[in-house]
Formats: C-alpha cells, sequence, structure tokens
C-alpha cells in the first residue's frame, strides 16, 4: 500500500510536467470558472478555455483516453488522472464548457454516428471550436427522463421534424450541437418509443432561454423547438432504440462527472472562518459544538478523497469504476448544504449578508445557495440511492406501474 | 499508486476469513454471551498457534515480524466474526504499549510470550466516567507500587498483565504520568467482574494496593506514550469496526431480500432501500478512512495521529449506523435475543467506547488539523 506512481505512471507524470511547464504557468490562486459564470458575462475566460483546449487537443492531452487521430493518445484512464493532477497545479483556463461534449455527446456520437458525422465533429469538439449539449430532460420529467414528450415526426422525403421542449440543458446558450432524445411512437411503451438525433443549435427553430435560478445564476436552460427539421443521416442509433442510446450517454456521464467537491468549500474554509469569529463563550474554533461538525464533515472529505484512491488503484489494475463512484455526489452535496448553513449560523446575523459584504466573500452563502442544485443535477440524491441499492446491492428497482403500457396510456396527473 | 493491499495480504484476509467462519460462527459468541465466560478458550488457543498474535512483533521478539498491513486484514476478520478473544486488548494495546515504551529487557521478556499467545494483556486507563484527563489520574505509581483502581478494563477477568496509566507525583498532572505493567496475579491486585453491555467480552474493575509494577516507558511521557498506543489501536480496531459493518449490512440486505411484507420483498420499498445505501456510503467512508490509516501505521507516517482518529470517528459512526438500522430493517424480530443483530449492535457500542468516545477523538482531529494547518 503505498501512494507512489509506478515507474511507467512517473515517467508519464514528468512528460506532462515539462510540457505544462512549455505551455503553461504555475498556479497562483486562479478563480474556478463555471459554466453559470460564463453565461453571466465572463466572455473573456471562454475565449481563454477555448484557446487552452486546443492546445491540449493538439498535443493529444485533451482526451486522454481517446485513439491518436482523434485528440487522444490512447492512453489510461490512470494517464488521464495524472494529466489533470498536474494541470490543477497550473493556471490554466476552466475546461468545464467542454465537459458535457466531450464526456457525454461526443462518444455517443462515436458509437452511433456514421463515418462522415465522425469525421465533420469530433476533431472541431475536441479541440473546442465547437461545444455541445446534451437535451434529455423535459418539464414533465425530473428523475423519470424516459417520460419525455419531444415528438420527431418522420416526413415523407426522410426527413424528420422535432417539436417540444427540453429543460435544465446545461451550456444550451452557448452550445453549436447537441444530442436530442426523442418520442417517435407514443403507442409502445414509454423505453421503446424513443429516438436519439444530433442537432444545430443554430437552427432558427431552437429558441434557447436560460433560467434564472434560485442561485441568480443561469447556467440551465429552457430551449424550445418548433418544426426543427433534421436529415436521416443525424440520427443515432435505429428508431425505437433510442433508450439504449441514452444508457451509453448516461455511462459515460458517471464516467465523466465522478463526483465535483461543490466548488471546494470545505473543512479548510469553514475551519478559517472558525478561527476568525468569536461566540458567546469564546472563539469558534474552541468551540466543542464546532469541533464536533469540523471533525465530522472532516471525515467525510477524507474518505471521499481515499475513496477516489481506491478507484484510482483499480483503474490503474485495468478495472472499470464501479457505480459506487455515485456515493461522491451523495456526501459532497449534503455536505456542502449543511457545512454551508452552519457556517452562516456561526456568522450570526451577517449570515444573511450575501457577496463581497458578507464574511469571508459570501463563500459559504453562495455554497448553501448551490448546494440545493447541486443535490438534484445530474441525478437527485434520491435517484443515486437507488442506484447504489439496485446496482451496488443488488435489491429490487422499483414498482413500475407504468411498465408495458403504451405511453400514451400512461397516467399524467393532469 | 497503489491503495490497497497486495495480493498475499489479502490472501491473508481470505484464510483469517475462512478459518473464523468455521471456528467463530455466532454460536461460538453466543456461547460466551449465554455461558458467562469471559473468552472462548479453544479458540484463543488456535488463534494464537497460527501465529496472528505475533503477526506486527518483529522477529527478534518472537513474533512472525510481518506488519502493521497484514494485522488490518486479519482486525477487520475478528470484527466480522466478533471473535469472543481479547485479541484486541492483547495485541493492539498491551502488545504495541510494550513497543512503543518498552526497554529491551521488557520487550523481550513479554513480547515473545504475546507472540505465542501465552499471556494475555490488557490496558487500564479510565477511573470513572467522563473524560480520561490527567488531572483526574489519582492511581499512584511510587517506588514500583501501583495503588489505585481502574474500571471497565477489557478481558481484564483473563488477562495476566495490564499496562496501567498512573501518577507519579502528587498534583504534578501531565508531567508527572507515567506508565506501569503490572501482573494481574500478583499480591494487591484484586479484580471484580463488570456488568457490561457487550458480554461477548469479559471485563473489569480493579483495585490495585501496592501491587508490585515496573515503570513503562519513562516518568512524565505515560500521557503521550498512552495517546502513541490509542492511535495505532484506534486505527486496528477501526478495522474491526468496518469488519462488523459491513457484516451489519449484509444481513439487512439478506433478510430485506428474503423477508415478504404487502406482498412484495421488503427491499423492494425505497425506505430500505434508501436505509441500506446509506449504510453502504458510511462504510466505504470508514473504510477508505481505515485503509489511510493502515498506511500511515504501516509507513509511521507523521499523519499518523490525523488518521488514526479519522478511521475511528469514521469507523465508529459506520458501525453504529448499521447496527442499530440492522435491527430497525430486520423489525420485531431484530430485537429478539434469538437473532444475531443484538451482538453487533452491543460490539458497536463496545468498541465506539473502549478507546475514549467519538467526541474525544474528534477534538484530538480536530487538534491535529490545527496543528497540520498552522
Amino acid at each position: 500500500m503505498d501512494f507512489e506512481d509506478s515507474p511507467e505512471e512517473a515517467a508519464f507524470r514528468k512528460e506532462v510536467r515539462a510540457w505544462l511547464d512549455a505551455n503553461a504557468t504555475k498556479r497562483s490562486g486562479k478563480r474556478e470558472i463555471d459554466p453559470e459564470d460564463m453565461e453571466n458575462g465572463a466572455a473573456g475566460e471562454m475565449a481563454a478555455s477555448k484557446a487552452w483546449q486546443k492546445t491540449k487537443a493538439k498535443a493529444g492531452y485533451a482526451r486522454i483516453t481517446w485513439p491518436k487521430g482523434m485528440g487522444g493518445i490512447g492512453g489510461t484512464p490512470m494517464q488521464s488522472i495524472i494529466f489533470s493532477q498536474e494541470e490543477s497545479k497550473y493556471d490554466v483556463a476552466n475546461g468545464a464548457p467542454f465537459a458535457i461534449g466531450l464526456g457525454m455527446c461526443i462518444p455517443t456520437l462515436m458509437a452511433y454516428g456514421d463515418e462522415e458525422a465522425k469525421k465533420r465533429y469530433v476533431w472541431p469538439a475536441v479541440q473546442g471550436d465547437e461545444i455541445w449539449c446534451q437535451l434529455f430532460s423535459e418539464p414533465a420529467g425530473g428523475s423519470d427522463v424516459a417520460n419525455l414528450r419531444t415528438k420527431a415526426e418522420k416526413n415523407a422525403d426522410g426527413t424528420w421534424t422535432i417539436n417540444g421542449s427540453k429543460i435544465w440543458t446545461t451550456g444550451a446558450q452557448f452550445s453549436d450541437y447537441g444530442i436530442i432524445l426523442t418520442r417517435t411512437d407514443p403507442n409502445v411503451p414509454k423505453h421503446k418509443g424513443l429516438t436519439m438525433f444530433y442537432i444545430d443549435m443554430k437552427d432558427p427553430g431552437v429558441d434557447v432561454r436560460p433560467i434564472k435560478q434560485a442561485s441568480g445564476g443561469s447556467g440551465f436552460n429552457e430551449i424550445f423547438f418548433t418544426d426543427v427539421k433534421v436529415k436521416d443521416s443525424q440520427r443515432l442509433g435505429e428508431v425505437g432504440q433510442g433508450w439504449t442510446v441514452a444508457l451509453t450517454t448516461l455511462m459515460h456521464e458517471r464516467l465523466a462527472v465522478g463526483g465535483g467537491q461543490g466548488g471546494g468549500l470545505d473543512v479548510p474554509q469553514l475551519m478559517q472562518l472558525a478561527r476568525e469569529l468569536e461566540l458567546e463563550d469564546g472563539p469558534a474554533i474552541k468551540n466543542a459544538a464546532v469541533r464536533e461538525k469540523i471533525a465530522d464533515w472532516y471525515v467525510r472529505s477524507a474518505g471521499l478523497r481515499y475513496t477516489t484512491m481506491r478507484t484510482m488503484t483499480a483503474l490503474s489494475q485495468g478495472k472499470q469504476p464501479g457505480p459506487e463512484a455515485s456515493i461522491a455526489k451523495i456526501v459532497v452535496a449534503s455536505k456542502l448544504q449543511d457545512l454551508s448553513a452552519f457556517a452562516m449560523e456561526l456568522e450570526g446575523e451577517a449570515g444573511i449578508l450575501q457577496g463581497d459584504g458578507a464574511p469571508m466573500g459570501g463563500a459559504f452563502q453562495g455554497g448553501w445557495l448551490s448546494a440545493p442544485g447541486l443535490r438534484i443535477a445530474g441525478g437527485t440524491d434520491e435517484i443515486l440511492r437507488n442506484i447504489i441499492a439496485e446496482r451496488v446491492l443488488g435489491l429490487p428497482g422499483d414498482i413500475r406501474v407504468d411498465k408495458d403500457v403504451p405511453f400514451n396510456k400512461i397516467p399524467t396527473g393532469r | 499508486m497503489n491503495f490497497d493491499f497486495s495480493d498475499d495480504q489479502k490472501m491473508l484476509k481470505d484464510q483469517a476469513r475462512k478459518f473464523l467462519t468455521e471456528k467463530c460462527s455466532t454460536k461460538v459468541v453466543r456461547g460466551v454471551f449465554e455461558g458467562g465466560a469471559h473468552h472462548d478458550a479453544a479458540l484463543w488457543k488456535q488463534v494464537a498457534e497460527m501465529g496472528w498474535t505475533g503477526t506486527a512483533i518483529p522477529e527478534n521478539y518472537g513474533g512472525l515480524g510481518l506488519g502493521y498491513l497484514e494485522l488490518c486484514v486479519i482486525a477487520e476478520e475478528m470484527g466480522r466474526a466478533l471473535a469472543p478473544v481479547p485479541f484486541s486488548s492483547t495485541v493492539y494495546l498491551f502488545a504495541e504499549a510494550l513497543l512503543i515504551a518498552g526497554s529491551e529487557e521488557q520487550k523481550h521478556k513479554y513480547l515473545p510470550k504475546v507472540a505465542s499467545g501465552e499471556i494475555v494483556g490488557t490496558f487500564a486507563r479510565a477511573e470513572g466516567p467522563g473524560a480520561v484527563l490527567p488531572k483526574n489520574i489519582r492511581t499512584t505509581l511510587k517506588g514500583g507500587k501501583l495503588s489505585g483502581k481502574k474500571i471497565a478494563v477489557v478481558d481484564g477477568p483473563i488477562a495476566d498483565f495490564a499496562v496501567v496509566l498512573a501518577q507519579t507525583s502528587e498534583g504534578a498532572g501531565e508531567r508527572g504520568l507515567q506508565l506501569a505493567l503490572v501482573d494481574l496475579k500478583g499480591a494487591g491486585v484484586k479484580r471484580t467482574d463488570c456488568n457490561t453491555l457487550d458480554a461477548s467480552r469479559g471485563h473489569s474493575d480493579i483495585v490495585f494496593d501496592n501491587a508490585a509494577a515496573e515503570p513503562l516507558g519513562k516518568a512524565g511521557e505515560g500521557w503521550s506514550d498512552m495517546q502513541r498506543v490509542l492511535d495505532r489501536a484506534a486505527i486496528l480496531m477501526a478495522f474491526e469496526q468496518v469488519g462488523g459493518a459491513d457484516v451489519c449490512l449484509a444481513m439487512a440486505k439478506d433478510y430485506a431480500l428474503n423477508r415478504y411484507a404487502f406482498g412484495r420483498p421488503i427491499a423492494s420499498f425505497q425506505a430500505i432501500k434508501h436505509k441500506l445505501a446509506d449504510m453502504y456510503v458510511f462504510n466505504e467512508l470508514a473504510r477508505s478512512n481505515a485503509y489511510y490509516g493502515a498506511w500511515a501505521l504501516s509507513t509511521g507516517a507523521r499523519e499518523l495521529p490525523l488518521a488514526a482518529a479519522s478511521a475511528r470517528v469514521s469507523a465508529t459512526q459506520a458501525f453504529d449506523y448499521a447496527s442499530k438500522e440492522n435491527i430497525q430493517t430486520h423489525g420485531g424480530i431484530g430485537f429478539t435475543w434469538q437473532m444475531d443483530c443484538h451482538f453487533y449492535y452491543k460490539r458497536a457500542k463496545e468498541t465506539g467506547l473502549v478507546l475514549g468516545p467519538q467526541r474525544a477523538w474528534k477534538d484530538k482531529l480536530v487538534t491535529e488539523l490545527e496543528t497540520s494547518n498552522a
């Protein structure tokens, strides 16, 4: 048991460091940028992100595990992790705008698209020239993704016409293309009547409207499709096989997401606050209740950190990460919510302030505001618990009253 | 990076599990619980014969000299089996106290006997309810004589020797503390059986009245020596707790899959599924923290105290949660004596208190964080 690189890993790390030294500057406490911030007017960040993505793509570091010629070097998942670890020590632009496209959409396109489509779209996406989004969720869907109503109807000339709407689509406002799951047959059970396409987000029939969230940001969008025409060659997979295609996408999503750390707000920031604050009985850091809470959250963070290391070990041994990766999001999101709320409680009446005027620049208020979204996006805590229960522990699936019922006969409650 | 046990260590773990499944069924645990014995003597003899008691004791002191990672995998299996033997007190506490604070002479004298299973050892520190603090230690060590009273000493009824936290000079607090090594079969030692929650292990109140004792380590270093012993024991005990918590999850899952209510297995109800998913999450976090502790223990890393406190807190929480929700998942039958659920519930509390409560370890954890951030 050790934390050392294997000789091959060490050699790769050295190579990556040399490349980063030549192409980037060492980290100096840069601000993390997420797609939400970009929407809120950080256009310069987007340009910087695209430029850095292009630099990486040319060197084969944009998608390390992908084959040469597709933007990668045919590397291992471990090499990909090593690159991320080293990259995080440098002051480089954030790769968030490309995460969904490269993590989910393009792999789906690579699996189901025709040769022409691959030739046309993969490379521009890898080098950051084109951004993709994933159009799955709908207003009536919630966690029941397959309960979607956006229609794709086949025309006499073989083309398709899409009508309907999608929601909660991250980054749609700056996306060039999207993969879209549609209903092509409402007369069969819901999972059987779906078909996947890719579409041009700049099509005049596509209307993107950013949603203002409780946090004040607008990272998500609602999108309306009015008579959007797509060619049959834009279909991904067979007609009626859309759910199978979507599962491919979602499988890649799990590999791609792998547990964000909630904007980095964690125990060290809480300790910093506790050092600065005075409570009824003295410095907050000396308060027993505060210390207990810090310890509780620390063992969760540390437990996750070492769980990731166990996963990395499994990866380096050629094993695939299992659905146990789902635990990260459950832990991180609710910890962020509770820890932020506790910090605001310590701040007393100043806890209600937001932004620069709040203690520690409003970090905890920001965490508290984004936490409810984090607990929902990419699978709710409840769905993730179902995933652990069913796929890890092997417990039975939920009772499905909509099973084998034609989609248009499923009760909707309205 | 290789944050996992080696194939050899995993093989040792498999062997340990196989052995304990065969020799330490819950029938054996029940036998100790119901029979009034303080341990299962036959099992203890076999455990020693396999050399497990000497796993991490260096060869020149009569041990196998395998190492702490090997001891960790055995500890996990001991915890799974709820083995009613004085393994943790003898191996994690007594032997480690000797390794940390003993003179060469003491190590040569006692450790081979621990390794061979000839002696049972324990560690006595608490003198009453509440926190164990330097200022509250009233047991004295003077001129080779020990006087005072210790409570709820694990495996006290069957131990041959104890390491005892004692005060060498009146009112000196931490500066006067020293560890002492006492032959519990000698004159001036009176043991009284305690009535405890977890009857799979015996516990004693021990009164020392001018009992012969030899100093273990230096005067004034008793407190820090004890902390070092507790750190190591906390990591090993965390593996026992993780093992126990894993069994609770498996029991709950098995029951939920086979128990039907309202026409379907109760494992198909989300309320049950989510409970078991939470158990799994806690258990995984605890296992990962324990692995980090194992790494720190096996390498003697600077992070050992922080790793120990994290492993301790995380494993205690996981075992607590898994053992209580296992009973809840079983419903009424889970609360009956005939089921095994209560053995785990009780052991979870015993292991969670015996090296000091969570509160104390959480405080220590934050103290370590404060120093590491300074």
